[in-house]
């Protein structure tokens, strides 16, 4: 099928999101990238796998309403595809990592060549995506030196920070140039939490690969497994039950109020407010004990699993559920109050790490901070599956752009999800919670994408003979997101960085890999 | 301010009773207990290590300090710097990439120091085991006094491998 302007002839990979799929060459790679680009169409990922006769590059797009899915295989000693960084700037980091991990090159004459996820653990010679890698293999750590983009100018000096922070977070690096106290350039190094999770799917089966799925980031646990089993049923061609569907909704919207009330604690501390911490910080352990007793794990982990869901709700457990509503929607409501009343928070808050949709847009963001800005984008209303056609819920944007935005998009949409939480409550369908999840074909692939809290999580698959997995790549929202915050940084003071650092809360694992 | 003493006092105490040491966590005997006890001097400070998580752990870290497990109130706290803790709480496999920083950090830590592998991650490598980019289990790469299961372990099950590292028992 054509789709719009394009070239290839697509075919649709079935699943509860359609992918539309084409094989192409180099120069329609470019020239499909250049006319999404042109049109307002959005890059999600960009990947690399080396599972057929020869190695090959993906894309996923977005464009005119539709899930785009490019192939691009590539041949010879030192294989290559046409750059994509100059339309979509989250591409850079992406291809530098396709390289670190399958050997493949982005061609072109603004091509930023240095290594991304490879540090010093795998010399350059060798690529662990690649099919006869023995993933046990262990190198001599080689040198570590990495080349950061220096700024010169009176008075310009560099603050290094990490990879181990202060604080109890993710390790990362970042080198801030600065004049006085003001932000000139930040650069982020990333990659430290790279622990192999791509080729370690590698050694499991289709039917137990959700529960690495739901450690690629922790914090996201639900909205990865379900994007995996949405992917892993779609290969297999299976639709779970409607009650598992519903079950699954519920502990997504749990998972986002739960990150939300923590980072909203946060926020208010970061911002000079302790009490915040407290007070946010004691809900949302109210609101994990809830997980624990209706479901046996507080952060929901290996909840949701190919075919349906692992545990159900029961009665006593549906009462906990309501209280929860009513509970937190009233201690919200008087936390509000309290954060839109303080000067003092407002001050710190009001214009800080601010990103224009304009920048946004340009820069490819995605999820809560893109709503942040003004972008409408969440899948739950943009690209519904069920059970989000049913429950509709309402998108929250804001337009600031700036830390208090993204404050006060999490207080709206805990509100949001909340009332979600009651519709699915009240419209949860009775049945099984699971089908016995099928052995997939050889070679068939799927696709996965879900509205996690932090933004949209698109899972890639294929599988290989008997049930095993031959290729999966996670992608996190955070891939995106990462390079805004080095502009969101800009013109701000370093003091401000951890505040607007937690306004994002961009998770380091998701994207390390 | 009104709004927030209101809140506060809505609120009330939440605080639980702190947990007990728990001796099935220890790895390493008696080690440099004496010391240890001089000199923490009734308070301890810990500096968090993410040696490659997946981040599961840090939420439960974070969780220690709420109101609720009120890590604080035991004399116990986080610190910004190596050179000012006396423990290292340490999560995840450790990644190759992080192998250089964990083992800084831990020569950066001055002695005695304890070291807490937090999580089944860093117990054996968990689900991520060993592999080109993974070291697997924390104790792979420094000497670890006590490990904590789970994935992640509760704030509770935390809360406890840390007293357990400091323990000193009556007898000995
Ligand atoms: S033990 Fe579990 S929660 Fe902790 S880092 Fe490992 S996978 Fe994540």
């Amino acid at each position: 099928m054509k789709i719009d302007i394009l070239v290839p002839e697509f075919e649709p990979v079935p699943g509860a999101v359609i992918a539309w799929r084409a094989e192409v060459d180099a120069a329609t790679w470019r020239l499909s990238a250049h006319q999404v680009w042109e049109h307002g169409g959005r890059l999600i990922a960009l990947w690399a796998a080396d599972t057929g006769r020869s190695p090959s590059v993906h894309l996923a797009l977005v464009f005119a309403g539709r899930l785009l899915w490019l192939s691009l295989p590539v041949k010879g000693p030192e294989p290559e595809y046409p750059d994509l960084s100059d339309l979509f700037p989250a591409a850079a980091r992406m291809q530098r990592a396709v390289f670190d991990l399958v050997g493949i090159r982005a061609r072109g004459d603004l091509v930023d060549k240095r290594r991304w996820l490879r540090h010093g653990a795998w010399p350059v010679s060798e690529f662990p995506l690649r099919r006869g890698f023995d993933a046990g293999r262990r190198f001599d750590p080689v040198a570590d030196d990495y080349a950061f983009v220096r700024v010169a100018g009176d008075g310009v000096h560099e603050i290094a920070v990490g990879p181990v922070h202060a604080g109890a977070i993710e390790p990362g690096h970042f080198r801030f140039s600065v004049v006085g106290e003001r932000v000139l350039r930040l650069e982020e190094r990333l990659g430290y939490a790279h622990k192999g999770i791509e080729k370690r799917f590698e050694t499991l089966g289709v039917h137990d690969g959700y529960r690495l799925a739901g450690r690629v980031s922790g914090d996201s646990t639900v909205a990865y497994a379900w994007a995996y089993s949405m992917a892993a049923e779609a290969a297999a061609g299976l639709t779970p039950p409607p009650r598992a569907l519903w079950l699954r909704a519920l502990w997504l919207e749990r998972e986002r109020i739960a990150n939300h009330l923590g980072d909203l604690g946060h926020i208010g501390n970061d911002a000079g407010l302790g009490f915040a911490l407290a007070q946010f910080s004691r809900l949302k352990e109210d609101w994990l004990r809830s997980n624990q007793y209706a479901f046996g794990h507080r952060y929901l982990m290996d909840r949701v699993l190919p075919g349906g869901a692992a545990v159900d709700l029961a009665d006593d457990a549906m009462m906990r559920m309501r209280d929860d509503i009513v509970r937190v929607r009233g201690e919200i409501a008087r936390l509000r109050v309290i954060f839109d009343e303080h000067p003092g928070l407002q001050d710190r808050l009001v214009g800080t790490g601010r990103v224009t949709r304009e920048l946004g847009e340009r820069l490819g963001m995605t999820g809560l901070a893109a709503r942040a800005s003004g972008m409408p984008l969440d899948l739950r209303s943009s690209f519904p599956c069920a059970p989000y056609d049913a429950l509709q819920p309402r998108m929250v944007v804001h337009e600031g752009g700036d830390v208090a935005a993204r404050t006060a998009l999490r207080f709206d949409e805990v509100i949001e999800s909340l009332q979600c939480c009651g519709r699915i409550l009240d419209g949860m369908p009775e049945g099984n919670i699971a089908t016995l999840y099928p052995t997939p074909e050889e070679g068939a692939v799927g696709i996965g994408w879900v509205e996690g809290w932090r933004g949209d999580i698109l899972i890639a698959l294929e599988t290989g003979s008997n049930g095993a997995l031959r290729r999966v790549h996670p992608h996190d929202p955070s891939w995106r997101n990462w390079p805004v915050l080095e502009h969101a940084i800009i013109g701000n003071i370093v003091p401000d960085f951890p505040l607007i650092n937690k306004s994002f809360n961009l998770s380091y694992s998701g994207q390390d890999l | 301010m009104y709004r927030i003493l209101r809140q506060i006092a809505r609120t009330g105490i939440v605080s639980e009773t702190p947990p007990r040491p728990d001796e099935a966590y220890r790895l390493l005997s008696a080690r440099l207990r004496a010391e240890v006890l001089r000199s923490f001097a009734g308070a301890l400070s810990i500096r968090h290590v993410d040696a490659g998580s997946c981040n599961g752990c840090e939420l439960e870290i974070h969780a220690t300090s709420n109101p609720v497990y009120n890590l604080e109130g035991l004399g116990i706290r986080f610190v910004a710097s190596p050179r000012h803790a006396d423990m290292l709480l340490v999560t995840g496999p450790v990644s190759r990439n992080m192998e250089t920083a964990l083992r800084r950090t831990y020569d950066a830590t001055p002695a005695p120091r304890l070291v807490v592998a937090i999580g089944d991650c860093g117990c054996t490598g968990g689900i991520f085991g060993e592999s080109y980019a993974s070291a697997g289990r924390v104790s792979k790469v420094i000497p670890v006094d006590v490990a904590v299961p789970g994935c992640p372990p509760t704030p509770v099950q935390i809360i406890q491998g840390i007293l357990t590292a400091i323990e000193v028992r009556a007898a000995s």
